[in-house]
């Protein structure tokens, strides 16, 4: 994007196209869909956290009153190994059919073992029941240290850690090992005058999305399913439930219901096959629907990680060294989220040496999925902390420091590529302007600051524009609107065509209805799937200029196109009104037949999104317990469409990286359950916990997209672990390294450093 | 009995004949007030089908009075309206307080003081606010009515003093001295919406000239019952509740505890915050009882 | 036992549905009537994703059993409307964009009724407090504070 640009849909705050429906509950969330004949699919969960399945006798269950299916491992199709690709976070087909019904092991507690339909979900409960399935118990592994020791027990016998010179003799869990580095890291450590190093754990965590997973399945008897789920992205469920079913992409169709949030946990599946087979089973359609505590204990949280840090610094604080050995828990599959973090830990700073070593680890809990920024919270947490002790060290103010290493425009990425136009070094400068920066802080307060960081991605989108006979616009696309999106869709359309913004409808289509796209993930659907719909919509400009070329009689290139009416070329010698839209579509029978845009693309260029978050923090010494007393998000937005929901995206980053920062954790006892698989005792922020989120958006436009456009849904939730922890140091006096900062860990490192 | 049932009687007589009457023919029930624990129970831990006796319209259930000499508290109204009550929250607010922290504004549209006491978790937040104020049970059965002092009603971790037969009616508690007031505090990682780490309530008596002259300490959370401390009490009377004072009570507190460690706490934790919570709610009692600050 | 004959109102309407004695009221609301506004996010209390109220009370639909309702009166998200015309709450809830999922946004606005009919003028943190029982996780609640300020401004407004 070369001149600044005025705009007239975007960048207002506009009532968001669906909003009416979903403040008046007819908005139609996953579980809200049944058919005629309708009945409920449920599953029988493992209650071993590592297990081999040695019988499972179904035949009591099947004959309980209700029961018209009944399905175990042996019912599905063997899944040869081949990477998924399309997602948002790594994985194999195997591991995914194996994750979605257990074979001859369960390898968490709570792996579905068995799945039931019946005409109630109670009577499919008490069919669960009496299910018998015996077990011979393993040894459980639950974390990295004990998965990683040299006589850890190998949770899966056929697994080979990749990414080493040579294939090893032994299986190991460590599935994969990556290292990224430039320059000489010794070298740089030993020109530093000071060289500080931390190791840094969090814990697992869960994305907390409200709505549990839901689907209604049915297929018909020439064996064509059609799935309504709550996903982020339909096409991976058609393309993930084809796979773990043997059956043919055509198929299945999905159709996207509204979702419930996801933050990257409905990027994949659960249920979906197995209702489908049910239904196949049962020749009914079967909903299912997760509990609460199924959607804990058996959907894909965030990995924990182990982050060693090391920094080596000047006393200028030029940074001349760092590195990184990270390790991440993948669950009982692999494929965790450990790439991205590696590829992220250091991206904010010019370093000239790094190395960065990454381990994907398993561990007998459920695999892990995406959870915005995938990874990227951990790594920078630890790193964005081990920098607050250098500025600390140094004497230097945090904004400074981070000032003084700032990565901009031209800098090549510790991950690859050269930096395009960013905006960290705004987010820094505008952080210490702001006027939250200043606020006197009072006894047991603290201050804490921390960038955060995420690549955004791209990918593949589809959109169609249909213009209809008088004029409005319908915009077809392929990414469930999980915040506002239909909005910015709608608002990017309008822009184009120069029509109002209340005269375009966005449709989000079925897998058979929109071409094929990507999730909703990744931050990138205002961006790519925005950039298809500017496309489309540019696709019908320039059919509407030959439309009205041939009204007029004159050429196509002498027509323009300007706040949405056809007009003739400046010195183009005709005498003819401007037509628009509605004009040009009513006409459209005889100018051509119907006026149909069309784009799809594989985008590329999305442009990193950096932010600067700082919290003030206040601490009871008696209890340990942090409040937070403010919390400012600054981020570089590229072009905000709808400010008002990318101020949202901010503000809910900033919680659900404060409750990762401060409570949230799985609790695990010794046998590897989870004792906390509830609202109650996991502890999201509630109303009361949070204060407003002060927001400030710098806009650094992306020049890869017409608008500026780049993705802001996942950046927020990097930096805010960090900020409260530097924040909670500064009110306490005493560094924690490990998280939840929860008031008994507070506690017991206050008493330790009074002692 | 192979499925729920439901019942609502309309009187105490008809209540107390549906348990006699089931009892009998050896059929399970269960009385239902507010519901709040017992739905969730329900679905979880105890799915055994029963017959659900609703004992919310009872108008012994639902009386509340205040203006007497004794306080009198129906077990099943829920919180909202025990919250909402002007006088209520003047003579015993540490009891009220102690009702408004119990789950969110949608459970205090349930709940109730007779369900927190008979559901018997040692993390009840009424229950040291309810001894605290010297609370006493009133429970009816086809033989009459007793008493039973709160602090003997709950005798286990889930276990409750009542026996087959009888209902819990009410709470009654006694006009509070002049210069009497409580308060309750306890402890949760958020501002609202968990279950107490660690609870106190404390009932304060002041003479005229500041003094401590009687003192009621209970504390929740902290064993496998809420816990009547006469050790903390004593440590409070015939001082001013100055900082030493308040530190006995406190570590008297914390040796009469008998914690566990769990998702929610460890022994030390609580052992720790127990006295805190102790020191810092008898301070609010004896502010609220007049004295100086 | 059979199924329970129940005789309530919802949203003012009368209303008789069959349910079982165990039946909890928001799978009466979702499954028996079709009232599919009120939704489940954890069915033990602890969300409020399934906000009712009972004769002006809000509850969790979840903890209350659908035998309980006989001769009341309750109000689910899909009252609070009249006809097509939003309620102040409504319209500020998409004013502010106090939404983004939007799932937890019929148990907020029935909650927020709640609170606003008894509480015309609340504080910031009287609102907090009062909606703590109300899990969001997209928005950081801060565009629901502000909306819920906002909608209580327009609220008096019109009653003054």
């Amino acid at each position: 994007m070369s001149e600044a640009r005025q705009f007239n849909a975007i960048g207002r705050r506009v009532i968001r196209p669906d909003g009416v429906d979903k403040v008046t509950g007819r908005a139609a969330f996953g579980a809200d869909y049944t058919l005629p004949g309708t009945i409920y699919g449920k599953v029988l969960r493992s209650p071993h956290a590592h297990a081999r399945i040695v019988s499972i006798d179904t035949k009591k269950a099947s004959r309980m009153p209700g029961v018209l299916a009944i399905v175990t491992g042996a019912d599905f199709p063997k899944v040869g190994s081949e990477e998924i690709t399309g997602g948002e976070g790594a994985g194999d087909y195997k591991d995914l059919a194996t994750n979605v019904m257990a074979r001859d092991r369960v390898l968490y507690h709570g792996h579905a073992v068995a799945a039931v339909a019946a005409t109630s979900v109670a009577e499919a409960d008490a069919a669960l029941a009496a299910i018998k399935v015996r077990y011979e118990k393993l040894r459980p592994v639950m974390d990295i240290d004990t998965a990683m020791a040299d006589d850890a027990v190998v949770i899966d016998e056929q697994l080979f850690t990749s990414g080493l010179p040579e294939k090893p003799s032994k299986p190991s869990n460590v599935a994969t090992v990556m290292e990224l580095k430039r320059g000489d890291v010794e070298a740089g450590f030993a020109a530093a005058d000071i060289v500080l190093e931390g190791t840094y754990r969090t814990p697992t965590v869960h994305q907390g999305y409200i709505e549990p997973h839901a689907c209604l399945a049915t297929i018909n008897q020439g064996g064509q399913a059609t799935v309504w789920a709550s996903t982020q992205g339909h096409f991976d469920v058609r393309s993930g439930a084809a796979k773990v079913l043997g059956m043919k992409v055509s198929d299945i169709k999905v159709i996207p219901t509204e979702i419930g949030g996801g933050f990257g946990g409905k990027t994949t599946i659960y249920v979906e096959p197995v209702a489908i087979l049910l239904s196949r089973r049962s020749g009914r359609p079967v909903k299912m629907t997760m509990t609460r505590e199924e959607v804990f204990r058996a959907s894909g949280p965030a990995s924990a990680t182990k982050c060693v840090i090391k920094i080596g610094a000047k006393n200028d604080g030029t940074l001349t060294a760092m590195s990184a050995w990270l390790a991440y828990e993948a669950g009982a599959f692999k494929g965790s989220s450990m790439a991205p973090g590696a590829m992220c830990v250091f991206a904010p700073y010019k370093v000239d040496n790094f190395l960065i070593r990454g381990f994907d680890v398993l561990v007998n809990k459920p695999k892990v999925a995406a959870y915005r920024a995938p990874g990227a919270p951990q790594s920078m947490y630890a790193c964005e902390s081990l920098l607050d002790e250098l500025a600390g060290k140094l004497g230097m103010d945090p904004i400074d420091l981070r000032l003084k290493n700032a990565v901009e425009e031209g800098c090549q990425a510790a991950y690859g590529p050269k930096f395009n136009a960013i905006g960290f070094r705004e987010c820094l400068e505008a952080a210490k302007r702001h006027p939250n920066y200043s606020v006197p802080l009072g006894p047991d307060e603290g201050r804490g600051v921390a960038a955060g960081f995420w690549f955004n991605a791209g990918m593949q989108s589809s959109a169609e524009i249909h213009i209809n006979e008088d004029g409005t616009v319908t915009v077809i696309e392929g990414n469930p609107d999980i915040g506002g999106s239909r909005a910015s869709m709608a608002m990017m359309a309008a822009e184009e065509l120069g029509v109002p913004y209340e005269r375009v409808r966005v449709q989000i289509a079925d897998t058979e209805s929109a071409g094929y796209t990507n999730t909703t993930g990744g931050s990138r659907v205002t961006f790519a799937t925005g950039m298809a719909v500017i496309q489309a919509a540019r696709d019908i400009i320039g059919q509407c200029k030959q439309r009205a070329a041939s009204t007029w009689g004159i050429d196509g290139d002498m027509v323009d196109w300007a706040d949405g009416k056809a007009i003739p070329k400046p010195g183009v010698n005709a005498d003819v009104k401007p037509l628009t839209l509605a004009n040009i579509a009513s006409n459209a029978a005889r100018t051509g037949g119907p006026l149909l845009g069309r784009a799809s693309l594989n985008a590329r260029g999305a442009g990193p999104g950096f932010s600067v978050n700082f919290a003030d923090v206040r601490v009871d010494r008696e209890t340990g317990k942090l409040d937070v007393l403010r919390f400012t998000a600054i981020q570089d937005v590229g072009k905000a469409i709808h400010p008002s929901y990318v101020e949202g995206q901010l503000q809910g980053g900033a919680a659900q990286g404060i409750g990762w920062a401060l409570n949230e954790e799985y609790v695990y006892n010794k046998d590897g359950v989870m004792e906390n698989a509830g609202f109650l005792d996991y502890r999201i922020p509630v109303a009361s916990d949070l204060p407003m989120i002060d927001t400030q958006m710098i806009e650094v436009p992306n020049p890869s997209h017409p608008y500026g456009v780049r993705g802001v849904g996942e950046t927020p939730i990097v930096a805010p672990l960090a900020a409260i922890a530097n924040a909670s140091c500064a009110a306490t006096g005493v560094r924690i390294r490990d998280l939840p900062l929860s008031p008994p860990r507070v506690l017991a490192a206050l008493e330790h450093a009074a002692s | 009995m192979e499925s729920f049932a439901y019942a609502a009687p309309a009187t105490l007589d008809e209540a107390l004949d549906i348990l006699k009457s089931h009892r009998r023919r050896k059929v399970r029930t269960q009385l239902l007030a507010g519901g709040t624990d017992m739905l969730v129970q329900m679905r979880t831990s105890d799915r055994e089908p029963r017959v659900i006796v609703d004992i919310k319209k009872l108008k012994e259930t639902n009386r509340l009075n205040v203006g007497g000499k004794d306080t009198y508290v129906g077990a099943a109204l829920a919180g909202v309206l025990l919250t909402a009550d002007k006088q209520l929250v003047a003579r015993h607010p540490g009891l009220v307080e102690a009702v408004d922290l119990i789950g969110s504004s949608q459970i205090q549209g349930r709940a109730s003081l007779g369900g927190n006491l008979c559901n018997a978790s040692p993390a009840g937040d009424t229950i040291p606010a309810i001894i605290a104020n010297g609370g006493v049970c009133v429970i009816a059965s086809a033989n009459g009515t007793r008493e039973i002092a709160a602090e003997k009603f709950v005798v286990g971790v889930g276990r409750n003093a009542l026996k087959p037969g009888e209902i819990l009616l009410g709470i009654r508690f006694p006009k509070p001295a002049k210069r009497t007031s409580d308060a309750y505090l306890r402890f949760i990682p958020r501002s609202e919406m968990d279950i107490a780490v660690a609870g106190a309530g404390v009932s304060i008596t002041l003479d005229k000239s500041g003094k401590c002259t009687a003192a009621r300490v209970a504390i929740g959370a902290v064993a496998p019952t809420a816990l009547l401390v006469p050790a903390a009490a004593k440590a409070l009377v015939g001082t001013r509740l100055e900082p030493a004072a308040l530190q006995a009570a406190g570590a008297a507190a914390s040796d009469a505890s008998k914690p566990i460690t769990d998702k929610r706490g460890t022994v030390e934790y609580r052992r720790s915050i127990v006295a805190v919570l102790v020191r810092r709610a008898a301070k609010i009692a004896a502010e609220r009882a007049g004295a100086l600050k | 036992m059979a199924k329970v004959h129940v005789s309530t109102s919802v949203n003012g309407q009368h209303t008789e549905f069959l349910c079982e004695p165990n039946e909890s009221l928001l799978d009466v609301l979702r499954e028996n009537l079709q009232l599919t506004g009120t939704k489940e996010g954890c069915a033990t209390g602890d969300c409020g994703a399934c906000s009712v109220t009972i004769d002006g009370t809000l509850v969790c639909s979840c903890l209350v059993l659908g035998v309980e309702i006989a001769g009341k009166e309750v109000g689910t998200i899909e009252g609070i409307a009249k006809g097509d015309v939003l309620h102040p709450i409504q319209q500020k809830f998409l004013e502010h964009a106090a939404l983004q999922c939007g799932v937890c946004t019929p148990g907020l606005i029935v909650a927020t009724k709640s609170l606003l009919d008894s509480n015309p003028k609340p504080t910031e943190e009287e609102i907090r407090y009062y909606l703590a029982g109300n899990l969001c996780r997209c928005t950081g609640y801060d565009k629901i504070v502000r909306a819920v300020q906002d909608a209580a401004q327009t609220m008096r407004g019109k009653r003054a």
